[in-house]
């Protein structure tokens, strides 16, 4: 692992995930090996890598989707590892999964809904419905069709606006941008800044590494499932490696 | 005309019935995956419970409305128990063990029960039908054409308490937030995890409400037929879930629609031909449909974007 210019780049100090020598295996395939990160309060995270390096399989483990084959996950410092998933989301964690995710014979509004299936606070809950609506204006047009009719685009707001709903601290994203016209992926990438400045943590996986290391503040590039380097955002963007293998330069 | 009349009659009376148990199927089948072969079974044992309460009530005077409802209580109430049962230490240990285990092991509660039901120690029963006590006296509710047609008044109940549960069923899961989880579960239970639904939890509830289902069915076939026997589950149970297929695995209208067509259709066949066909009936309806409609009546083929 090499760090890139870590020298003059500063995370803020509060950890909120921190993942220690994780390991993810289906069966006798490895999927990730030895993997430790950790996302700060208030940062953008972003995990790049080609296909099938163990992004899709990090998250999951990290959202109790999966329960790891070895390390240790803490989320505010408190163990979480092989929680779960219901549990982590009371826990502040919200997973928009690969492949989005949503349920096709549910409405938008259903969908929406189940969101914040946990939430007991209706007048807050209103208020995000009401705010996520202002982020996707496109999803309050789209209200009562079922959520399958929509587009791969709308389809994509929707599951970030679900995620959104549960008011989580830490934010899992695998893949938004994946086959979205460019000017959806512009739109997507500025609501989600606009969501971290709101306070929202992000751990964000993406094979779009140009949009991923702009928005974060720190990035993970993961090969064949180990940390190949790490750095800031930036920095990994000037780093020739990274631009000869991720950026197509 | 007065034969085609009866024989609708009789066949929706059947076949409301089947829904009731279809339901079970389908449901199950909706959140797992899973055809639960024992549901028949369950069926049976709800029987069974409502023929024991049915005579205890006998023995202390007979039949009012309200002991009817509670041997309809009591049965949906033991099979909603049964249900958890065997949900929680059958199947839910094998929910991420390939589907055939489960399978296999379903088939095999069917005939531990079915079989361990003839047995004749403790509170087994044997193998001998018993008749169901006439908890509902059995009167014309309505004759038609001359006498020729009769509506029987215990028809008239069968009908209003299946469509009943199957109106709270539908607006459980359409209207209610309970039935939302269900359906997000239905469809991927692992994302339904992700917004903090507690799956195994729906799932059992979901056992307990399609066992509770036959349970009522049981009580309803044994009002009809007064016969009851161990193997009676494994019968009408094969039969319902037929109607379940033929109206698409894990659809709720299409179970309903496709055991009132079974319900219909083997009432006419019998009705005109032999009784002996009655059985062939249902799976020579079956094979139709899924030659023509392999998804059945109201299955989708779903494309999902990716
Ligand atoms: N359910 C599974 N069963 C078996 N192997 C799997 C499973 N899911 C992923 N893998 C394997 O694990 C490795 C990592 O997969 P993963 O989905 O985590 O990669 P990824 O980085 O998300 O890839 P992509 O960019 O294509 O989404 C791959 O070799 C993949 O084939
Ligand atoms: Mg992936």
């Amino acid at each position: 692992m090499s760090g890139v210019g870590s020298a003059g780049s500063e995370r803020p100090a509060e950890l909120l995930l921190e993942c220690q020598g994780l390991h993810v295996a289906y069966g006798a395939i490895q999927a990730v090996r030895g993997v430790s990160l950790s996302v700060r309060k208030g940062e953008v995270v972003a995990l790049i890598g080609r296909n099938g390096a163990g992004k899709t399989s990090l998250l999951r483990a990290v959202s109790g989707m999966l329960r790891p084959a070895d390390g240790r996950i803490t989320l505010e410092g408190k163990d979480i590892t092989g929680m779960p998933s219901h549990l982590l989301v009371a826990r502040g964690m919200a997973h928009a999964p690969e492949g989005r995710g949503i349920f096709p014979n549910l409405t938008v509004e259903e969908n929406l809904g189940l969101g914040a299936w946990l939430r007991t606070d209706a007048d807050g809950v209103a208020a995000d419905e009401a705010w996520v609506l202002s982020l996707f204006p496109r999803l309050k047009e789209r209200w009562a069709a079922a959520a399958g009719t929509l587009s791969g685009g709308e389809q994509q707001m929707l599951a970030i606006s679900r995620a959104l709903m549960s008011r989580p601290r830490l934010l899992l994203l695998d893949e938004p941008s994946l086959g979205l016209a460019p000017q959806v992926i512009q739109l997507i990438f500025r609501i989600l800044a606009d969501v971290n400045g709101k306070g929202v943590s992000i751990l964000l996986v993406e094979q779009n590494a140009h949009l991923a290391l702009n928005l974060a503040g720190h990035a993970y590039v993961l090969e064949t499932g180990e940390v190949a380097m790490e750095g800031a955002g930036k920095a990994l963007l000037q780093s020739e490696d990274v631009r000869r293998a991720y950026l197509g330069e | 005309m007065s034969d085609f009349l009866q024989h609708v009659i009789n066949g929706l009376s059947a076949g409301t019935i089947y829904a009731l148990v279809a339901l079970g199927y389908t449901m199950v089948y909706g959140v797992l995956k899973l055809i639960n072969f024992a549901h028949g079974d369950v069926m049976m044992m709800g029987t069974y419970v409502g023929y024991a309460s049915a005579l205890q009530f006998k023995q202390r005077g007979g039949f009012g409305m309200a002991s009817v409802l509670a041997i309809f209580f009591l049965s949906m109430a033991a099979c909603a128990a049964v249900g958890w049962l065997i949900e929680r230490f059958a199947y839910r240990p094998l929910r991420e063990k390939p589907k055939l285990t489960a399978l296999i092991t379903a088939i095999g509660i069917s005939f531990a029960v079915s079989y361990g039901f003839q047995m004749d120690w403790g509170f087994l029963p044997g193998p001998n039908p018993r008749a169901f006590p006439e908890v509902i006296r059995r009167q014309p509710w309505l004759t038609l054409l001359d006498g020729e047609v009769t509506l029987w008044n215990w028809q008239v109940i069968s009908f209003a308490v299946a469509l009943g549960l199957m109106a709270g069923l539908q607006y459980l899961v359409f209207r209610t937030r309970f039935g939302r989880a269900m359906r997000a579960v239905s469809h991927d239970h692992r994302t339904a995890a992700l917004l903090g639904i507690h799956t195994d939890r729906v799932i059992a509830v979901t056992f307990m409400l399609g066992s509770a289902l036959a349970a009522g069915a049981g009580i309803l076939f044994a009002i009809k037929d007064v016969k009851i026997e161990p193997l009676m589950g494994t019968q009408q149970g094969l039969k319902a879930f037929v109607a379940a297929v033929i109206g698409g695995i894990g659809n709720v209208p299409g179970a309903v629609v496709g055991a009132v067509l079974l319900g219909l259709v083997e009432e006419f066949v019998v009705g005109y031909t032999a009784s002996s066909w009655r059985d062939a009936v249902a799976f020579g309806f079956l094979i139709l449909v899924l030659l023509l409609r392999p998804e059945g009546l109201f299955g989708r083929v779903t494309a999902e974007k990716v």
